[in-house]
């Protein structure tokens, strides 16, 4: 145990140095989410309040997502794939690195973010450890939802096809702008099966006085209920993936 | 000396394709075993099988004593391959990327650094090491992808096609640093389809041909196997038509050609004609200025025990795109 935990480590640090730690996708980490603020604050500077929980789970969404539904696929296309494999590492190991690495990146764009938002909004957090925790189970999901896309798809472009089919009708079902309550009902039930959803429920809790629908014990839940859900989704096809093309 | 390898009737389907068809072979510690063959003909996937990284579809294979379907993982930590494109990290520096490796190896943290720069320094890559993988040379890409196979002291290396693709002077140093490895007591298993480069690194060659494996042996075993005329060639002063037709009726000289100032005799009977032909030309008042003897080349072999144009074995495969070209 403790050997796949050094190695997914060693997989997630290279990943950051090879990947994510470069200008581009820390600009566009950065980017979307201050867009969005500027575009809310200018329509509506009162309410602007109302969608920071909803601004800090898209901030984790897109940076979590953005390598993490390509890398496995461009790594195999360029061979060195293979170099994992070859390794003493089992399929879970490589997985859970991979994993790593884009949570890791996810988190830091949206600590950044929520340090800048949340003083400058005037908020507090209510419930400091669920806080955290919310921001590290949906970081996983949202990785893991990337790293099912890449395990899935044989070329880079039909992840990066993939990841934008479900990343954007997420902006607008999750309850980021619209209450999903107020959804009309075919697309409040696709709201509930979609992660981002308890993301941003959780953290209204946490950031706005408790304005979540369902409570937040079972907004975590959830969350680390599609972790191990999507976890062992994405290591059933990996497998069987890696079977098939080697 | 003990097997490191054992095959026993390996075979592989990709669907309906026979790619590898029911080969046995074994391998023994610290050789250097070539599979020698034309592009398609089973070399890499064999290669992939044994390493764990293509599943079998029937037979066994052994490696180190792990069966490699059964503890792929034990193999891996006993084996270092390189594919025949070097894929390394293009984004990291020669030093990363050894470094890396080391770590996926789970290598110590105090030994990794000592260990990469030994590697660096072995495969005159010191230099480099601060230089992105994506910027060095081909040649110098292929040194620092076998570096970082050898970076947990790996028991056997398999290297596949090790030289396709690369300059004279790199495909050579490579060679020298192929056999450099095999004297430090690597047990080596390379694929070619340069027939010199297997008979100058291999103690035994396997010649594959659509899958199949043709025959099994040191390569002089192999030239053997096809000898039936012996060359003697002796260099002379001055050649003429005129001395080229006296040989002709001579007992046991089945051709006589000549090549510049050489003349060379086939026979079946060398030891018995030799002194024969010598005593002839100094008859004929012909200086003898060298005499050699030439057996078939293993090219002679490779053509006559596979039916195959020995032009085929020349064609590089395509390479693929990646961090290689």
């Amino acid at each position: 145990m403790r050997e796949e935990i050094k190695g997914s480590y060693f997989i997630a640090k290279k990943d950051m140095g090879a990947y994510y730690l470069k200008p581009p996708l820390i600009s566009w980490g950065l980017m979307l989410p201050i867009v969005f603020v500027f575009a809310f604050y200018f329509r509506n500077p009162m309410g602007i309040k109302e969608v920071v929980p909803g601004l800090i789970g898209l901030t984790l969404l897109f940076s979590c997502t953005s390598m993490a539904a390509i890398v496995i696929t461009f790594e195999k296309r360029i061979g060195a794939l293979e170099r994992l494999l070859l390794a003493p590492l089992n399929f879970r190991t490589i997985l859970l690195g991979k994993t790593l690495g884009s949570t890791l990146f996810g988190l830091m764009v949206a600590i950044v973010i929520t340090l800048i938002l949340i003083p400058l909004m005037g908020l507090h957090v209510k419930h400091f450890w669920a806080f955290i925790f919310i921001i590290v189970f949906s970081g996983l999901a949202f990785s893991l939802l990337g790293i099912l896309i890449s395990v899935g798809v044989k070329e880079v472009f039909e992840a990066m096809t993939m990841s934008n089919f479900f990343r954007f009708p997420m902006i607008f079902l999750c309850g980021v702008f619209f209450p999903v309550p107020s959804m009309p009902f075919p697309l409040s039930i696709l709201s509930y099966l979609l992660p981002l959803t308890y993301a941003v429920d959780g953290l209204k809790h946490c950031l706005l006085e408790d304005k979540g629908m369902i409570p937040l014990y079972l907004d975590l839940l959830i969350l680390l209920g599609f972790v191990f859900l999507l976890f062992s989704l994405s290591l059933f096809i990996f497998k069987k993936r890696i079977r098939q093309e080697f | 000396m003990d097997s490191i390898i054992r095959v026993n009737d390996l075979t592989k389907f990709y669907e309906t394709i026979l790619a590898v068809d029911h080969i046995s072979f074994d391998v023994k510690e610290g050789e250097v075993f070539g599979f020698l063959g034309p592009n398609g003909a089973g070399k890499t996937t064999t290669i992939r099988m044994l390493v764990g990284l293509t599943q079998l579809s029937s037979g066994t294979a052994w490696v180190d004593g792990h069966d490699v379907t059964k503890e792929s993982v034990e193999v891996k930590r006993t084996i270092g391959l390189v594919p025949e494109t070097s894929n390394l990290y293009g984004e990291l520096t020669a030093m990363e990327n050894v470094i890396y490796q080391a770590e996926l190896y789970g290598i110590a943290r105090k030994e990794r650094k000592d260990r990469a720069l030994q590697l660096l320094e072995e495969f005159g890559l010191k230099e480099h090491q601060e230089k992105a993988f994506q910027a060095l040379s081909r040649g110098l890409k292929r040194r620092l992808t076998i570096a970082a196979a050898l970076i947990h002291h790996p028991k056997i290396l398999f290297l596949d096609e090790p030289t396709t693709g690369l300059d004279v002077m790199s495909a050579r140093g490579l060679r020298k640093l192929i056999l450099e490895s095999k004297k430090k007591g690597l047990t080596i298993f390379l694929t070619t389809h340069y027939i010199p480069e297997a008979e100058t690194l291999c103690d035994r060659i396997a010649i594959i041909v659509k899958g199949k494996v043709r025959i099994i042996d040191t390569p002089e075993s192999i030239k053997a196997q096809v000898k039936e005329t012996e060359i003697l060639e002796i260099g002379l002063d001055r050649v003429s038509e005129e001395l080229k037709g006296s040989f002709l009726s001579l007992n046991g000289v089945e051709k006589v050609l000549i090549d510049e100032n050489r003349i060379r005799f086939h026979t079946r009977r060398l030891g018995k004609i030799t002194s024969r032909i010598v005593k002839s030309l100094g008859e004929h008042g012909a200086e003898i200025q060298s005499i050699n003897t030439l057996g078939p080349s293993l090219e002679d072999a490779f053509v006559k025990l596979t039916g195959l144009d020995s032009e085929l074995m020349k064609i590089d495969k395509p390479i693929k795109g990646g961090p290689e070209s």
